[in-house]
This record gives structure tokens, C-alpha cells and sequence, in this order.
């Protein structure tokens, strides 16, 4: 133990040679003290979603002392609350499925095949995931007002595309070109027919990747509030803009917000849970 | 892998580009129409030449928040790259943590982005927040909505916490796939822990840290929604930074034309950038 924790810090040499039991290394102080900052404004959070207006106000508690469910409450019997949750979702799904499905072939093209403009092209869907929302926000208002879809479910969904789609792309390429191309023609010479090869065999080989481009529309759309506020107004209000809109108008309900602000990290807990073991490899866009 | 010429493939990239066209190239020409006329109301329009770029390129406020977005971008990728190399390379590489610490930390990632200015702004309060309460018990005068510099110390602390997450968990991508066969070579050579981290480690890094530095530059530089619910861009005009600016001019005061001026240098600015960006990456590519 003595000698062990002494390990250099880049111990990894030790760190395979050393598999008897759970030891224990100075350096892993780091990522725990990271981890312990991390979670302080989440628990801050939480801590207020728990209190009564007037403990929040007048007074400075760690932790809550009447501890009270009213601000979820609230939320839960008001529609114009935890409808917001439904319309966000709404989209997010709607984006995630079109975005990734529509990614899925283009990636399989821009893996496997040269053709004329292709790297031009490529270029261009990147410089989509590269352009600030803000500038869009009009522009996206007036052309969504014109065909007739602002604030319906469907205008978030498409608009979210124009930064999700060249992201799915790019990295279901990245996951793609990890796979040998022998694999296409094996089943060629075997007698697959282009679809049933992609749907039977090349699809379930890179269901990782489908997972973790999945994974990032969902983030990239759950987390955007700029243009969903700007395209909707009463019907298809996200969950987002109604927490804003709420702090503006009704005074500073700081434990409604809190409240919330909790009940949005449920999604994003949830879906990570999925990818836990391809988020590192997803983050590197499948490269690495 | 060398790829067959196939025009067919067009037609796998069809929808694709048929969507993003929609999205991208008639609300980008929108922009360019609105950027070169003058507009009185009762949509009449009168063609104005290049005279909205002049004034926007001329004009101090434009200058101050785009010095202002490149130093929040600056200190930003200063403090987070460094931060998250050293978390990364701190990690344990395998056992039954390493998923508890990658769930754990990708989180902030996950949470909407005007919740996140909100959490900060609960979390930084003078008066009823841990970090604000915590700071002034220190003696030090702290509050975020008057003081400038209390205001950009936040707003970069948000910051960091928000996206150190996302160099981490490429960094540690990177370090997973270095083949224990490197550190048993280095081992033999009996290799110092820094020339490990110099010879084996950050040459392998230097592909996903390019891609850290240059995501992070993008995001940091058109930061909007958590600096809007956090401070609104004050106290005065402190952090209001070019995106925050925009959006100010072209929804709040339907200045279209300067705004649309603004945009498209603002664009520019980050398409040149990209391009760096896609160059560098398909030369490590190629490579």
C-alpha cells in the first residue's frame, strides 16, 4: 500500500500489474474532487426544489428543514407546466429519429463510396453544425411562419436538424469507416440484396454508434433553448421556455423553478445511462 | 480504405442535403437579402449596398462585444483544456468506476442550457446561494449582478463546470486506445512518467485534442443562453457578448439590416475558423 501510493502519475504500467483488490491512488483525487464540484450546483438545486418559498427567502439552510413536495406539485397538476415537458420531448424524439435516420445512408456513402463534391459536401454539413443559432433565430421565425408550422412540434424538430443531422452524420461515419469493407462484400457474393445486407447485418454491426448518434441528437435537441423558444409561442411551448417565462412574469419563484430545473435532468440521466459504455468513444465522434 | 467511385451515391446523401438545404440556405439567403437594404416598415425595402457592413465594422459596440467574446473564448479554452488533460490523465483506466465517473461527469452536459443558467444564478446569489454566501464569508465582496468582474468570474466558472465534461471524456478516449504494449515498451526503457506523457501519450491525444480545442472554441464563441439567464449580458454591457448583441438588435429592436450585417460577419468569422478545423482534422486523417 505504502509503495503503491506513490505510483507516478501516470501509473498505468502499475496499475495492470496490480489487479489484487480495490487500491487506492493519490491521483485519483483529482477526478473525485471534480466529481464533488460537479455535483455541489446540482445538489443546490435540488436542495431548493425541496424548500418552501419563504425558507428560501429567509433564511440560509444547507439542506431543507420542512422539507415539502409543493413546487413538484405544482407542477404536476398545472398543464401549462408539465405540458412543456411533453412538447419538449415531443420534438426531441421527432429530430432524433429523422435526423439519424436520414444520417444513416449519407454516412454509409461517405464511408464506403468517392463521388462528385463529396468532400465538398461534407464540408458544408459541418459548417451547419458550426453556425450560431442566433443567427437563424429570424430567419427560422419568418420561413417556419410561412409554411405554416411555428409553433407546432414539427418546426423545433426540423430547425434542430440543421445542426444535429451534420453531427449524425459525422459520426456514424466515424463508426462506419471502422468497419471492414470485406464485411459489404461477403454479403454481396453470398447473395444479400443492398437493403437486406444494411438492414440484417450492417445496422446491428454498428449499433453502437446508431446508439451513441442517437444519444447526441437527443443531447444537442434537449438542450437547445434559443431557436424552440423562438418557433413556438402557446402550443408547442418547450419546458424551457416556460421556466424562463415564469421567472420573468410571476415574481421570482425560485422553488418552482428549482423544481423544474430537477425534473429536466431526468432525461438526460436517463439516456446516458444507455451509452455508458460508448460515451468516451462517442465524444471522439467515433474516431479514436 | 479505399473507396469506389460511385455516383449513385447521391442518392443516399439526397435527403440529407434536401433537409439541411431547407434549414441552412434559405434562412442564410434571408440574412444576405435583409443585410443589403434598408427597411422603413410595411415590408419596403430599399437596396442599401454594402453600407450596414461598414457600420457594423466601424461601429464600438460591435468592436467591445467581439473583444469580449474572444476573451471569454480565450480564458475559457485556457483554463478548460489544461484542466481537463490533467482529470483525464488522473483517471483510473479500467474497474468498475471508470463508468460511475464517465455517468457522473457527462451530466452537466445533459441539462438543458437555461437550467443551467438558472442552477448558477440559485447557486451564485449574494445572499441565499452556496457559492455566493460562501465567498462573502470569506470577506471577499461578492456579487455577480453589479460587479463586472464578480460577473465574468461566474460566467467562466459556469463555463468550466459546464463543458470540462466533454475535453475529459475525449482526452480518456483518446488514453483508452494507447495499446498497453507502449507503456511495457516504455517500461523496458525505464521512461520517466513525463516522457511517457510526451512521447506516447500526447502524440496519441493530439487528434481528439484538436477536436476539444476547436469544439470548445465554436461553443464557447457563440455561448448565448446561459449568459442571457445567468447575468442578461450585465451588469451594464459586462458580458454581452456577440451573440447576446445579435440577438438584441434582431429580435428585440428588428434593427434587421445591421443585424443581418452583424450575422454574416459573425458567421464568417466562425466558418473560417472551421475550415481550419476540417483542414487540420483531414490531414491527421490522412495521415
Amino acid at each position: 500500500m505504502t509503495a503503491r501510493s506513490e505510483a507516478p502519475a501516470v501509473g498505468i504500467v502499475t496499475a495492470q500489474r496490480v489487479r489484487t483488490g480495490p487500491t487506492f491512488r493519490a491521483r485519483y483525487l483529482i477526478p473525485a474532487i471534480y466529481i464533488v464540484g460537479l455535483l455541489l450546483p446540482i445538489y443546490w438545486l435540488l436542495n431548493m426544489s425541496f424548500k418552501t418559498t419563504n425558507e428560501i427567502l429567509g433564511s440560509f439552510t444547507l439542506w431543507p428543514q420542512n422539507f415539502t413536495l409543493e413546487n413538484y406539485e405544482k407542477i404536476f397538476i398545472d398543464p401549462t407546466w408539465y405540458m412543456g415537458y411533453v412538447n419538449s420531448l415531443t420534438y426531441v424524439v421527432i429530430n432524433t429519429v429523422l435526423s439519424v435516420s436520414v444520417a444513416l445512408p449519407a454516412a454509409y456513402a461517405f464511408s464506403r463510396y468517392r463521388f462528385l463534391g463529396d468532400k465538398h459536401l461534407f464540408f458544408w454539413l459541418l459548417t451547419n453544425r458550426m453556425a450560431p443559432p442566433a443567427v437563424f433565430a429570424l430567419p427560422f421565425l419568418q420561413l417556419y411562419s410561412a409554411v405554416g408550422l411555428f409553433d407546432t412540434p414539427w418546426a423545433v424538430a426540423l430547425a434542430h436538424t440543421l445542426f444535429n443531422i451534420p453531427l449524425a452524420v459525422w459520426i456514424l461515419e466515424g463508426f462506419m469507416s471502422g468497419v471492414p469493407k470485406e464485411l459489404d462484400e461477403t454479403a454481396y457474393v453470398d447473395g444479400y440484396s443492398f437493403w437486406r445486407f444494411f438492414f440484417r447485418i450492417f445496422m446491428p454491426t454498428i449499433a453502437a454508434g446508431i446508439g451513441v448518434a442517437c444519444f447526441f441528437c437527443f443531447m444537442f435537441s434537449w438542450v437547445e433553448l434559443l431557436l424552440a423558444k423562438t418557433l413556438t409561442s402557446v402550443e408547442a411551448k418547450p419546458i424551457a421556455a416556460t421556466m424562463t417565462r415564469t421567472a420573468s412574469t410571476s415574481g421570482y419563484e425560485l422553488g418552482l423553478l428549482a423544481a423544474a430545473g430537477s425534473l429536466t435532468l431526468i432525461p438526460g440521466a436517463f439516456v446516458i445511462y444507455f451509452v455508458r459504455n460508448y460515451i468516451a468513444k462517442g465524444f471522439a465522434l467515433g474516431r479514436v | 480504405m479505399n473507396k469506389v467511385v460511385n455516383q449513385k451515391a447521391w442518392f443516399f446523401v439526397l435527403p440529407v442535403v434536401l433537409l439541411v438545404a431547407f434549414n441552412a440556405i434559405i434562412p442564410l439567403m434571408t440574412v444576405v437579402n435583409f443585410s443589403v437594404q434598408e427597411t422603413f416598415g410595411d415590408n419596403v425595402f430599399f437596396w442599401a449596398g454594402l453600407q450596414w457592413f461598414e457600420d457594423v465594422l466601424n461601429s464600438e459596440r460591435f468592436h467591445a462585444a467581439l473583444l469580449r467574446s474572444l476573451l471569454f473564448t480565450g480564458l475559457v479554452l485556457l483554463i478548460e483544456i489544461p484542466l481537463g488533460l490533467i482529470i483525464a490523465l488522473s483517471m483510473p483506466r479500467r474497474g468498475p468506476w471508470v463508468s460511475v465517473c464517465l455517468v457522473l461527469m457527462a451530466l452537466p452536459l445533459l441539462i438543458p442550457w437555461n437550467v443551467v443558467g438558472a442552477m448558477w444564478n440559485i447557486m451564485a446569489l449574494p445572499d441565499i446561494g452556496l457559492l455566493g454566501r460562501g465567498i462573502n464569508a470569506l470577506g471577499i465582496e461578492y456579487n455577480y449582478t453589479r460587479q463586472p468582474f464578480g460577473a465574468w468570474f461566474t460566467v467562466i466558472l459556469m463555463d468550466v463546470w459546464h463543458w470540462t465534461s466533454l475535453v475529459v471524456l475525449l482526452c480518456y478516449a483518446g488514453l483508452v486506445s494507447i495499446p498497453d504494449a507502449y507503456y511495457q515498451a516504455a517500461k523496458f526503457d525505464g521512461a520517466r512518467p513525463w516522457a511517457v506523457f510526451r512521447y506516447i501519450q500526447l502524440p496519441k491525444l493530439k487528434y481528439v485534442l484538436t477536436i476539444a480545442i476547436l469544439l470548445r472554441f465554436m461553443d464557447s464563441f457563440m455561448i448565448y443562453t446561459e449568459v442571457v439567464v445567468l447575468t442578461g449580458g450585465g451588469p451594464g454591457n459586462a458580458t454581452t457578448f456577440l451573440s447576446i448583441d445579435l440577438v438584441k438588435a434582431a429580435l428585440g429592436q428588428f434593427d434587421l439590416g445591421p443585424a443581418a450585417a452583424m450575422s454574416l460577419i459573425y458567421f464568417l468569422i466562425i466558418l473560417l475558423l472551421s475550415w481550419l478545423f476540417y483542414t487540420l482534422m483531414m490531414r491527421n486523417e490522412a495521415r
